[in-house]
């Protein structure tokens, strides 16, 4: 089953003592800050778990696959993500590793 | 923006202690660490979803040197971008 927002809810909720609706408030809260950060451009740098990039793309040129005809796409912005190191390790249980890059 | 700015931000935009704010942004994040690193999916609605994927063992290249290096076989976790953030960063 997927850890939801529902689970972290809880949690905040038993360990920290707030109200339901407080602890509902918070969550939102602070995925609002997030997704205004990188609305406005700006990279979100969690030490320890990773970093949310805003990345610009360019125009290029594409096909629609479905009929193979060639069509511009427009230049946008996404969101990527960069797994830190020490995320990495816990998600493939390795002590080490070597550095691969 | 980072940890502590994010932590300052939610203490001033949800009047609670700065220590509370912080123990707040490690549950959550913390919360999510952990779900992956038992190889469960996340799914924050609106932001983003995880999940781990496993890739399998490979030969690889140094790309400095050319020589040939097995890589061996691994799990990263994958982001997906949410919806509504995704139309909210695009132009």
């Amino acid at each position: 089953m997927a850890l939801t927002k529902a689970h972290i809810v809880n949690n905040i909720q038993n360990r920290l003592c707030f109200s339901r609706k407080k602890s509902i408030e918070l969550v939102e809260t602070l995925l609002e800050i997030m997704k205004k950060s990188l609305e406005n451009g700006e990279n979100v740098l969690i030490t320890g778990f990773g970093k949310f990039c805003v990345n610009e793309k360019r125009e290029r040129r594409g096909r629609n696959p479905a009929t193979g005809e060639p069509m511009t796409l427009a230049p946008r912005r996404v969101v990527t993500f960069k797994c830190s190191g020490k995320l990495r390790d816990k998600i493939d249980k390795k002590e080490q590793r070597k550095q691969t890059r | 923006m980072n940890k502590l700015e994010l932590i300052a931000t939610l203490k001033n935009e949800a009047n609670i202690s700065k220590a509370e704010a912080a123990k707040v942004v490690e549950i959550f994040f913390g919360n999510m660490a952990e779900a992956l690193s038992e190889g469960e999916r996340v799914e924050i609605r609106g932001l983003c979803s995880f999940f781990v994927k496993d890739y399998k063992s490979y030969i690889g290249r140094n790309p400095k040197t050319g020589e040939k290096v097995v890589i061996t076989p691994k799990k990263l976790p994958f982001f997906k971008c949410g919806k509504e953030l995704k139309e909210r960063v695009d132009y």
